[in-house]
């Protein structure tokens, strides 16, 4: 559908070549391509404007790396600007009242009640709570009986007020309600409504002032357009919300919406919806959102590749390793077995999406874990099984017995303790799964 | 497992110190807040543009520039804006003194010439096209989901009947929860006969079954409503196609009219979704929905240009009456209002 920017941006940047330095004469084609993949993708006009601007204030004056191709340098500057203005640190929804209740709002058709029902159901199945939703839906036809018939689905309470058309009563009267069955979670879901409509806005807002929620969150279509930041602005003005919810990505829109509302706004993206089911609701990965504006997907090949190869049986032992600390220099060298074992290690570090694509061109050969694999190999088993016991004099053995150097002994040794604290890190998060492990570490 | 990716990643960075090198070049200084000053009421275009014009006798560079701003925003995306401007630019270059004035003229025509003609030759009707045989005029109503389609179906079924029409309505979203309540209810509100099954029966049969009772009741018109569907998913746009084919054994010409509604806040999405339906259906006209709000619904521009498509309703609100024929005069001057 739309040219993979990267490519895009390699052939305006050609005349870069062996310039060595980025300046703003080689830079403004790019800048250019860079704000029309950014448009493409629906980020706001003028966001996209500023955007491309602190790109360039970034880009300026650096070096091009003879091995790198300029373009894909540019890529993953942009990229990596992109995911940290939508990502920052993860924040979780507030569950901790009794009952906490949260407040859904949105525009009409953004996929208010579905989002309701799933979160109830993620709260139910994964957290342990027990969740009433409330209908507070009184205007578009049916859109109670669409609550009621998720809310059987997944086996949740309703509560549902039909001879009341106020929504402030219902919500009130349907938390009382929660109360007296003792639900911990009340998640109350309001009809959509437009920015414009003044009285639709108090609406939301008594609603709001009567429930005093712990958690507002913003329901919005990922294909919205330009006008997203003009909506999300307005329903801030009036709830000051505490979290955004993209839904229907499993579409294929690019989804710059996601960009514009976090700067106009500044609050975190929650929640993705990804499908009609109940189940199709997801963490927000800013990493991944950043691939898809600027369209490249190569995160999926990854993953898939990587699944194919390794063994799980034995990175469930590992995982057990690290857990209780004894990930040793046997398993480091194991891993780099498996790393080779998966192919062209350059095709492997192209895959990595934002890191990859930097460094195509980068030339990595096998014989990069060459020195190693010979330092690992001239150390004794316990050695290898208990770094803590190599000092100096050991050090120097290794250096000589894998011809290699004593600095270069060094720094692999500090590497591998680095990498051993940030592995036993990783290892609360529960991370069985793979795409969000990548993700989660990315941040 | 994902122990295991870290460890590489880890080792890529550290391995080689190339990319050490091409790390390094990448971090980044502190980054200032962003200028958030995105004007709350929007200026006319055409007073902004006055004001870019002042002491000026031509249209120029700063002129284009806040076309482009007004026209983006809008929704109108970059590569027909282009070819706005281009064609803006190659008329000013004939004309060389063209004032700011007369760019409001030209540029009205230049946009409106990317939009197709609609069919409907008094532009404030809603018409229903004679057929073969005097059989009934079926209307199939496609497009993603939320994007207004159940509540269009209700307004034109409101406003055929009120043109003096019998009206059919067929239940074919037999998929989302309650969306045979709703339609049922504007049935109700348009007054007219709704022909239904269960949740979760064939949309197929439903379409079938509707067309059988229309066709048996003389009726003039049949709209079929659809579960919303994202374009990309290939099971749900075969369905589509299969609705398509069953009613053809009733009325080989059916359905008439294949209407895709869009929402008017979508952005450049919009077009992958005109490419999509019209791949599995064929469409014939767009409906436009939601312009009551603060979204200008440009990129039907493009995508009415590019797929030959026309136009025929815009949606302007969630009541019985919001619904009117589309007007490219109005639309055009409403993305520069
Ligand atoms: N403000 C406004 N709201 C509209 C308009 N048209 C539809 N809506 C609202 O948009 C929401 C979704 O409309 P529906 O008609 O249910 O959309 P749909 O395409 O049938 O949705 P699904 O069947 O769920 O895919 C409802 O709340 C409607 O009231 C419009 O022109 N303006
Ligand atoms: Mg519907």
């Amino acid at each position: 559908m739309f040219e993979n920017l990267s490519d895009r941006l390699d052939r305006s940047f050609k005349l870069l070549k062996g310039q060595g330095r980025i300046t703003e004469i080689n830079i403004a084609e790019t800048l250019k391509d860079v704000r029309k993949a950014l448009l493409d993708a629906d980020v706001n006009y003028k966001i996209a404007k500023t955007f491309t601007d602190k790109v360039k204030q970034e880009a300026l004056g650096q070096d091009v790396l003879n091995s790198v191709k300029p373009g894909q340098m540019m890529v993953k500057i942009v990229h990596d600007e992109l995911a940290k203005l939508m990502g920052g640190e993860a924040v979780d929804i507030n569950v901790k009242g009794n009952p906490s209740v949260i407040l859904i709002a949105g525009l009409q058709g953004s996929g208010k009640t579905t989002f309701s029902g799933k979160l109830a159901y993620l709260q139910k199945t994964k957290k342990g709570k027990m969740p009433l939703l409330i209908a507070g839906d009184v205007y578009r036809p049916a859109a109670i009986d669409q609550l009621k018939v998720l809310g059987e689905q997944i086996g949740v309470e309703v509560y549902t007020d039909m001879d009341s058309k106020d929504p402030v009563k219902i919500a009130k009267d349907g938390i009382k309600y929660a109360k007296q069955k003792g639900f911990d979670l009340v998640i109350v879901d309001t009809a959509g409504r437009l920015a414009v409509d003044e009285q639709m806005m108090n609406e939301i807002a008594a609603v709001k002032k009567a429930i005093d929620p712990q958690e507002i969150l913003f329901v919005v279509d990922a294909m919205t357009g330009q006008d997203a930041v003009n909506t999300a602005k307005e329903f801030n003005d009036r709830l000051n919300f505490d979290g955004v919810v993209l839904t229907k990505l499993d579409g294929d829109t690019r989804g710059g919406a996601a960009l514009s509302i976090r700067e106009v706004v500044n609050k975190p993206i929650k929640f993705v919806g990804t499908g009609e089911k109940m189940e199709a609701l997801d963490v927000f990965h800013p990493e991944r959102m950043a691939d898809r504006i600027l369209g490249m997907g190569d995160i999926v090949s990854l993953v898939e590749k990587a699944q194919e190869q390794f063994d799980s049986e034995q990175a469930r032992k590992l995982q057990k390793k690290i857990a209780k600390n004894q990930f040793g220099f046997d398993d480091f060298l194991s891993q780099i077995q498996q790393i080779k074992k998966m192919g062209n290690l350059k095709d492997l570090a192209a895959m990595i999406p934002g890191v990859g694509k930097a460094l195509k061109n980068v030339d990595i050969d096998d014989d990069a874990f060459k020195g190693i694999e010979a330092i690992i190999q001239s150390m004794t088993p316990d050695e290898r099984d208990n770094p803590v016991i190599i000092n100096g004099s050991r050090r120097k053995r290794i250096a000589n017995g894998s011809g290699t150097s004593v600095q270069e002994v060094n720094r692999l040794i500090k590497q591998f303790d680095e990498t051993r604290k940030m592995m036993k890190m990783m290892s609360g998060g529960g991370g069985k799964n793979l795409a969000r492990m990548m993700n989660g570490m990315r941040n | 497992m994902g122990k295991a990716f870290f460890v590489i990643r880890t080792f890529l960075f550290n391995l080689n110190p190339k990319f050490q090198l091409a790390m390094g070049i990448f971090s980044s200084n502190k980054k200032e807040k962003l200028d958030k000053g995105l004007s709350k009421t929007k200026e006319s275009v055409f007073k902004k543009l006055s004001r870019v014009v002042v002491g000026k006798t031509t249209v120029d560079d700063d002129v284009l520039d806040n076309l482009e701003e007004v026209l983006i925003s809008s929704d109108v995306g970059v590569d027909t804006t282009i070819r706005i401007i281009e064609r803006i630019q190659k008329r000013v270059s004939e004309d060389k003194y063209l004032g700011t004035s007369e760019l409001n003229i030209l540029l009205k025509e230049e946009i409106e010439k990317l939009l197709l003609e609609n069919n409907t030759t008094d532009v404030d009707e809603f018409i229903v096209p004679e057929t073969k045989n005097n059989l009934p005029y079926i209307i199939m109503v496609v497009g993603v989901n939320g994007v207004g389609k159940t509540t269009t179906i209700g307004k034109l079924a409101y406003q055929f009947k009120k043109a003096g029409k019998s009206v059919y309505i067929g239940a074919g979203d037999t998929f989302r929860a309650a969306a045979i309540d709703q339609l049922e209810v504007w049935a109700q509100r348009a007054d007219v006969p709704i022909v239904k099954q269960k949740m979760g029966s064939d949309p197929a049969s439903v379409a079938y079954d509707t067309l059988a009772s229309a066709i048996k009741n003389k009726a003039d018109v049949v709209l079929i409503d659809t579960a919303g569907r994202l374009h990309n998913k290939i099971n749900l746009m075969n369905e589509l196609s299969k609705v398509k084919n069953v009613m053809q054994k009733l009325i080989p010409e059916a359905p008439h009219e294949v209407l895709l509604v869009l929402d008017g806040s979508t952005g450049q999405n919009a077009f992958e979704q005109a490419k999509q339906f019209t791949k599995a259906t064929e469409v014939t006209s767009l409906a436009l929905t939601k312009l009551d709000g603060t979204a200008k619904g440009g990129v039907v521009i493009g995508i009415s240009d590019q797929f030959k498509i026309p136009v025929k309703y815009i949606g302007i609100g969630e009541g019985i009456e919001d619904l009117q024929v589309f007007n490219r005069n109005e639309f055009v001057d409403s993305l520069f209002n």
